[in-house]
């Protein structure tokens, strides 16, 4: 794989085909904010956080940086008026739901985030997908997916593989920023798990 | 609905993947739901997990988890219709049958969803019932062709 | 029916088909599109054949179901060949004097032309109706000409001569360069350089490609593809096989909204007989090209209009954008490089192929080619499908084709581009029509929606039903989409509501530039237009809403009140009958007054007071004056008084 040279922020890096602007970045020691990134995982490019300033052939544009290939001369950018005002509005947009997050908190504060610039919502999921990527991909059991779509997109735990699968795993649970993963799969549980263990209580 | 109409449908498609959504609009539009266990034969038989195919039920709504009334009422959204005043058309519908748009009557008699657009724009208001258009509605119109159904 | 299995064959099989037909016989056209279905031409056309029948005459005349020829309000539309008389608003009771007049005597029934309605003038040819007269039918003509199930009807008008040329007489190479050549551009919305898009593919080295025709046509009110698709199918079918020749593909996929159930039918049913006429298959017209077409329906999300969402839904998965940051020509559907075109793109392939890109591109402007067929709906006399010559005015389409407002009531603006366009108002009318001018205006030629708008309708409103709609489809993946337009759904709906506060306008701005600069697709990118455009050139109608609680258009419900004018009210009691809350207090002669408690603003009394007495008012931004004494309620005749 053939080595490219690229700026980030003024530095020069060199990075191999087919890497990430964030893994260049990261390999360097730059540092991008992320919330959908896991290094086990395939890009996402959901929550928008890690949007850089990128010149190409003359053209000057924002891209996420978790998903937009390394191209030889790439001058990047990580911060800029712009860019932190973005990163701002999305840290505030996702404070509606989750206010209480360690790693919105922590964005909040290098960006000057209002945690009451929006009206507060009911669910505390930020649809990072990390859950629901990492079942997928990396355990392979699909035991909890996304339904729906838009505003109405939730996660949800398939019951009968969640009863067979997750209480001798749980390895997502320290994967979500908000907790809310934990507190749909104990719902889950509670409703909608197959009776088997109660009955060999309680057989009578 | 039974397990050997929809290996039957599965087998049209020759069992491939990518033929999920055809396979279940198919079900859909035979059983006019579908059940968890269409869901879980389907992904048995074309090897896809259960959770991808309840994302795509959910997603698209050509697909309803719940059971849809004999009659499909569809009042078309689109921006034509709007302006010529499709929200008053919805609003009929609704407080004469008393559902509001994705829920179904009582007997299963009627269910109603909102469209965003037929694709009979220069005739707005329309709505659609049973695959037939009607066209230019008004409010009492729209009383008049719901009383025809059974 | 044996396959033909050269050109050769191919001319020799149209030539025995067209001199099987006498131009002379005639023939009755009906639209079977189903905005004419809609309206009854299924009833009509059950009432013809009857009467056919009836009169003995089913040797001479024959009848036809054709595809959509665009005039949908004033469908049934029939027309008479060969003398091509055009009637209007055919029931099933006109028949028999059709029948009698125009067919046996050849005279024309007046009361079923079209009429103008400002001299009063009747047309009797189709091209003789102000609506079709200024139009440039290039593409659209041919739908009532044909029967839209008929493979020998689209044969008889030179159907897959384009495609018999390409196969034999030219390389895929060439193919390429004549698209390039005429400068087409996409017609789906993005308006990218066809002949571009097919050579990026064509370069790829991977083997497998795919060729897409996209039939999703989610935007609200647009509805030409259907009209193509339903009407002609096998015209999008032959572009698509020119298309996968050109660019080395042998698989192309027709992504059809299921909405269209019967565009989906007459593609599925063209496919079939394209397979069994040779078209379509194994060394297609001996040429020793393979092509085989798969027709698959959507699932009802307009995200999946998007080319990378739609392929993601060809997968079989939900209809989630992919960055587009690897064009998709170069990897696309199962990551191979796919050609993913619209409707109408599609359909002007045969016509480049068979008339020259020369041709082509002597029509329109310098950056936009040939016609473009728009749907010409709302507030619009003549509301249909209008297909014009890039580079005509809004002012022509509006006025000459559309016939201008009804009601007398003022243009305020027209809206283009479904949820990704703008509003354009009444200072830029003369506005050539095409793709860079309408950019320039704040909007875009998307996929040809042309949504007129009269003084009744609330800007501000228009903002909030686009946003609603995206908030709606929006796929939910990406962050600034799914949630920020949620809260600018919020923001707007409060403003119509009264709820609005000095500060919206400018979170909206911000919200509006964080879903324009890190959105995944499109969809999010574009939703902010409708808001911002009217915000540009309607703010002060945003400042009525949020400082005077005020609706200038008098639309939005909860900030208008209705209000019986005690000067011009007769007391005739229509509006108390027909009122549903029972909120309307009065009598025979006892002028009526709204109970303000009891009024849900459902605005019927307004529809049913006679235009004589113009009675019942929408007021707003104002305090509705205090009920008259009841004394004075009683209406007094003038006789009396005396």
């Amino acid at each position: 794989m053939s080595e490219i040279r690229l700026q980030i922020d003024g530095k020069e890096v060199t990075a191999k085909e087919g890497m990430t602007i964030l893994e260049a970045a990261q390999s360097a020691g730059i540092s991008i904010p992320t919330l959908c990134h896991h290094e086990k995982l395939e890009p996402f490019g959901g929550c928008r956080i890690c949007i850089v300033e990128i010149e190409v052939r003359g053209w000057t544009k924002l891209v996420v940086s978790c998903v937009y290939l390394v191209e030889e001369n790439l001058v990047v950018r990580t911060r800029s008026e712009k860019i932190d005002r973005i990163r701002k509005t999305l840290v505030e947009l996702l404070l509606a739901h989750a206010p209480d997050s360690p790693q919105l908190q922590a964005l909040a504060l290098e960006y000057g985030a209002d945690k009451d610039r929006f009206e507060k919502d009911a669910s505390f999921c930020i649809h990072c997908g990390l859950c629901v990527r990492y079942c997928a991909e990396v355990k392979k059991k699909n035991a909890v997916g996304f339904v729906d779509r838009g505003i109405r997109k939730e996660i949800v735990f398939i019951p009968e593989i969640a009863a067979k699968e997750c209480n001798r795993c749980k390895e997502c649970f320290s994967l979500c920023p908000t907790s809310y993963l934990q507190a749909a799969f104990v719902l889950t549980e509670a409703l909608a798990f197959p009776r088997a263990s109660s009955q060999a209580r309680c057989p009578g | 609905m039974d397990i050997d109409r929809i290996d039957q449908i599965i087998g049209k498609h020759q069992g491939e993947p990518s033929s999920l959504i055809q396979v279940l609009l198919e079900i859909q539009s035979e059983n006019h739901w579908l059940p968890k266990e269409a869901i879980e034969r389907v992904s048995e038989k074309l090897e896809v997990p259960i959770s991808r195919i309840q994302h795509i039920a959910t997603f698209y709504k050509a697909f309803s988890s719940m059971p849809r009334g004999r009659h499909e009422v569809h009042i078309c959204m689109g921006t034509a219709c709007h302006v010529r005043g499709a929200t008053r058309i919805l609003d009929t519908v609704q407080d004469l049958i008393g559902i509001k748009s994705g829920q179904a009557d009582q007997d299963l008699k009627f269910s109603l969803e909102t469209v965003n657009c037929l694709g009979c724009c220069a005739l707005g208001p329309v709505m659609e019932i049973d695959g037939k258009t009607y066209g230019k509605l008004s409010t009492t119109e729209t009383a008049a062709v719901l009383e025809r159904y059974e | 029916m044996a396959r033909l299995n050269t050109p050769e064959e191919l001319e020799k099989f149209r030539q025995e088909i067209v001199s099987k037909r006498d131009p002379n016989r005639s023939c009755i056209s009906i639209c079977a599109g189903a905005g004419c279905l809609a309206s009854g031409s299924s009833e009509v056309m059950g009432a013809f054949k009857a009467e056919i029948k009836k009169q003995g005459l089913t040797t001479d005349v024959d009848t036809k179901g054709t595809g959509c020829p665009g005039f949908c309000e004033r469908g049934p539309v029939v027309v008479i060949y060969p003398e091509e008389i055009c009637y209007l608003q055919v029931t099933p009771e006109d028949v028999s004097e059709i029948i009698s007049q125009t067919i046996k005597e050849k005279k024309v029934v007046d009361r079923l032309l079209y009429v103008e309605p400002t001299t009063g003038e009747k047309a009797t040819h189709e091209s003789d109706i102000p609506f079709y007269k200024h139009q440039e039918r290039n593409l659209i003509c041919n739908n009532i000409k044909i029967d839209s199930k008929s493979i020998d009807d689209y044969l008889a008008i030179n159907g897959y001569s384009a495609l018999a040329k390409v196969l034999s007489r030219m390389t895929s190479e060439e193919v390429v360069e004549e698209i390039k050549k005429s400068n087409l551009r996409g017609r789906g919305g993005g308006g990218f350089q066809t002949g571009r898009k097919w050579e990026g593919s064509r370069n790829a080295p991977e083997k497998i490609k795919y060729v897409i025709v996209n039939a999703d046509e989610g935007d609200p009110g647009a509805f030409m593809d259907r009209a193509l698709l339903e009407g002609n199918p096998h015209s999008i079918l032959e572009g698509l096989i020119i298309g996968g020749y050109a660019i080395g593909s042998h698989e192309g996929y027709i992504y059809v909204r299921q909405e269209y159930p019967l565009a989906v039918e007459n593609i599925t049913l063209a496919v079939k007989q394209a397979e069994a006429y040779g078209f379509l298959g194994e060394n297609i017209l001996g040429s020793g090209f393979d092509f085989f077409v798969k027709v698959h329906r959507g699932a009802g999300a307009f995200v999946c209009g998007e080319s990378s969402a739609l392929m993601t839904a060809l997968e079989g998965r939900v209809g989630e954008p992919r960055p587009k940051y690897i064009h998709s020509n170069i990897k696309g559907l199962w990551n191979k490089p796919s050609v993913l075109n619209n409707v109408e793109t599609w359909a002007n392939v045969p016509l480049i192929i068979n008339k020259g890109a020369d041709w082509f591109s002597q029509i329109g402007t310098k950056g936009s080619k040939g016609t473009k067929i728009f749907s010409l709906v709302g507030k619009i006399i003549n509301t249909g499908l209008v297909e014009v010559h890039m580079g005509i005015t809004l002012r022509d389409i509006i006025y000459k084709i559309g016939g201008g407002i009804p009601g007398g009531k003022k243009f305020k603006a027209v809206q283009t581009g479904g949820p990704s366009g703008g509003c354009i108002p009444t200072e830029l009318l003369d506005l050539k029509v095409d793709f860079d001018e309408l950019t320039k205006a704040g909007s875009m030629m998307g996929s040809g929606g042309m949504i007129v708008m009269d003084e009744d309708t609330c800007m501000v409103d228009v903002a909030r039903y686009f946003i609603h709609f995206l908030t709606d489809e929006s796929c939910g993946k990406c962050l600034p989409c799914r949630e920020g337009l949620r809260q600018m759904d919020k923001i707007l709906t409060n403003i119509t509501k009264g709820k609005g506060k000095v500060g919206d306008i400018e979170l909206l701005e911000e919200l509006a530039e964080t879903a324009i600069e890190a959105s995944l697709c499109a969809l999010g990118k574009s939703a902010p237009n409708p808001f911002l455009s009217t915000i540009h050139y309607f703010r002060d109608e945003y400042e009525a809403h949020i400082k005077d609680k005020r609706c200038p258009a008098l639309f939005c419900k909860d900030l208008i009140a209705y209000y019986i004018d005690p000067d011009k009210c007769q007391a005739c009691m229509i509006c108390l009958k027909k009122c549903p809350v029972e909120a309307i207090d009065g009598g025979k002669k006892k002028i009526h007054i709204i109970d303000q408690e009891k009024c849900t603003n459902c605005g019927i009394c307004f529809e049913v007071c006679p235009s004589r007495f113009n009675a019942v008012k929408k007021i707003s931004g104002e305090p509705v004056p205090p009920p008259i004494p009841e004394e004075e309620r009683i209406i007094i005749k003038k006789s009396k008084e005396k």
